[in-house]
């Protein structure tokens, strides 16, 4: 049997589609065959709610009079892009004035979500077609053109966990991660996530409608680093850090419950970004795929204070039981990403799926198949 | 009763074996939730007495008598709980288990009466939600 997206998005208009989210079809899979699952279910939702550093807001701002070619841009004292056209700018999120690291690219991005007025001000040298030199106003949502959160690499598929061996704290985009293994932090969601319920990306490629951030969003690319060079363990799962995502959304539809800015203390700013992909099961294939257990996705565990170095490889079972052992030594476990907006995500992606509001993609090109991922070498002048 | 107390030890006084006293002498269970202490400068202890009250009564005017400070603890952490988003980052930090984070809801939970106010959760948490109040 196999199942094609009209079939699905008919059975969606027509409100009868089966939908579950990956932890029901995985406490499923628990007595059932994939071949069964697939007679029964037709789409599974996932979802993420992390901090992913790489994203970012495109804002229009619309020109003054008299027009200005903004050359160097700063957001209430963030210095933001000034290398798009005349007044276009990309906000990263971990945009900052060193000056003040706690309030970033993700602060404004949020900030502005949230509906507030943010200063803004620009310099130009002055050209004859945008003679203005200097501005300074306040912009909001309400006052500016378009406003899209385009974010180049989200939903790592599988991540690593840290720990730190050394004998001094380290303050870490992990977290803060104690002294000689006292503990170890996690940051997927595990069998909920959205990329380790497709490890291959069979569904997901450009065009995928999903959840982002309160509103439908799209995948818009493969994420930056995207790797499928590494291993892949009995069940079908990539260990470690893989395949990622680039994605796209109105702005003025989000809602800041499933985007929040944040900062790990001596690492910076970052943004909390929800992400919820539908799975749809084509096939028995898809339907082993989704079915895959917390007890059978495995990860790395990183040595944070030295090096990275592999420590050992655990389950996502083992994490979320609050302890994990490396070496014969008993770590203390916590995550980094919230499970409990994953779930919430998950469980909104399936109401609207079942309530006729959305409807699935296929792909309009596929994800790379055959990626590495190359360092940088340093080289001298 | 368990009682919670911050014991100051002036520089001359660091080298003394006071918990060993209130012990040996008091019969006092004593389990330290905190130190930091220099033979030279001396510092701070965050102890739990626990005992009977006129036990610990007892004990405390001694080392009151002896040359230390005690105070009850005064600082509490507060957390915003309103705006959190149940990520559990403060967890891994909080060896003293007043924060947690598990199975079935995976919301975050806050013990105030676990916390020893190490403050490790201030700097943890990536909303800044964690607050310290003295009392």
């Amino acid at each position: 049997m196999v199942r094609s997206y009209e079939e699905i998005n008919d059975k969606i208009r027509k409100g009868k589609a089966v939908v579950l989210t990956a932890e029901q079809v995985s406490e499923m899979a628990k007595t059932m065959s994939p071949k069964e699952i697939l007679k029964k279910v037709d789409v599974v939702t996932t979802g993420t709610f992390g901090a992913m550093c790489s994203s970012g807001a495109i804002l229009n701002f619309g020109h003054a009079q008299p027009a200005i070619r903004m050359e160097r841009i700063e957001i209430n004292g963030v210095p933001v892009s000034g290398g798009l056209a005349a007044v276009d700018t990309f906000v990263g999120a971990t945009d900052c004035n060193p000056a003040n690291p706690k309030y970033g690219g993700a602060n404004i991005i949020e900030d502005l979500i949230n509906g507030k007025e943010l200063i803004l001000e620009a310099w130009g040298k002055g050209t004859d077609c945008y003679p203005r030199k200097h501005i300074k106003t306040t912009i909001s949502l309400d006052t500016i053109n378009e406003a899209i959160l385009s974010n180049p690499r989200n939903a790592y598929q599988n991540y690593n966990v840290a720990t730190n061996t050394t004998d001094k704290i380290k303050y870490t985009y992990m977290g803060t991660l104690l002294p000689n293994m006292k503990n170890a932090s996690y940051s997927t969601s595990g069998e909920l996530s959205p990329l380790l319920n497709d490890p291959e990306c069979r569904t997901i490629g450009l065009g995928t409608r999903i959840f982002l951030c309160g509103t439908q969003g799209y995948v818009t690319w493969n994420g930056t680093q995207f790797n499928t060079s590494k291993p892949v363990n009995e069940f079908g799962v990539p260990i470690g850090n893989t395949r990622t995502i680039a994605v796209a959304g109105e702005m003025r539809e989000m809602n800041t419950r499933y985007l929040r800015a944040a900062y790990y203390k001596r690492y910076g700013v970052s943004l909390f970004v929800g992400i919820g992909v539908p799975i749809p099961i084509l096939d028995e294939d898809m339907a082993a795929r989704v079915s895959i257990r917390n007890c059978q996705i495995t990860t790395n565990v990183q040595d944070y204070g030295h090096n990275y170095d592999h420590l050992g490889t655990v389950t996502y079972e083992q994490l979320q039981s609050g302890q994990i052992e490396i070496g014969g030594k008993k770590i203390h476990t916590a995550p980094m990403a919230s499970l409990a907006r994953a779930r919430e995500i998950a469980n909104i992606l399936k109401q609207w799926i079942e309530a006729g509001q959305f409807e699935l993609t296929a792909p309009v090109r596929p994800m790379p198949t055959n990626r590495s991922l190359k360092g940088l070498e340093e080289k001298i002048f | 009763m368990v009682k919670k107390i911050v014991i100051s030890f002036p520089g001359e006084s660091a080298g003394r074996s006071l918990t060993y006293e209130l012990v040996k002498d008091f019969d006092i269970k004593v389990n330290i939730l905190k130190a930091d202490m220099e033979l030279s400068r001396g510092g701070k202890l965050v102890v739990e007495l626990d005992a009977e009250p006129e036990q610990i009564e007892r004990a405390i005017a001694y080392m009151e008598q002896s040359g230390v400070e005690v105070s009850s603890v005064g600082s509490k952490i507060r957390h915003n709980s309103e705006l959190c988003i149940d990520c559990g980052a403060c967890t891994s930090s909080c060896l003293a288990g007043a924060l947690s984070i598990q199975a079935p809801d995976w919301k975050l939970k806050f013990d105030p009466d676990k916390c020893v106010v190490c403050k490790l959760c201030l700097g943890s948490c990536p909303l800044g939600l964690f607050e310290i109040e003295f009392t």
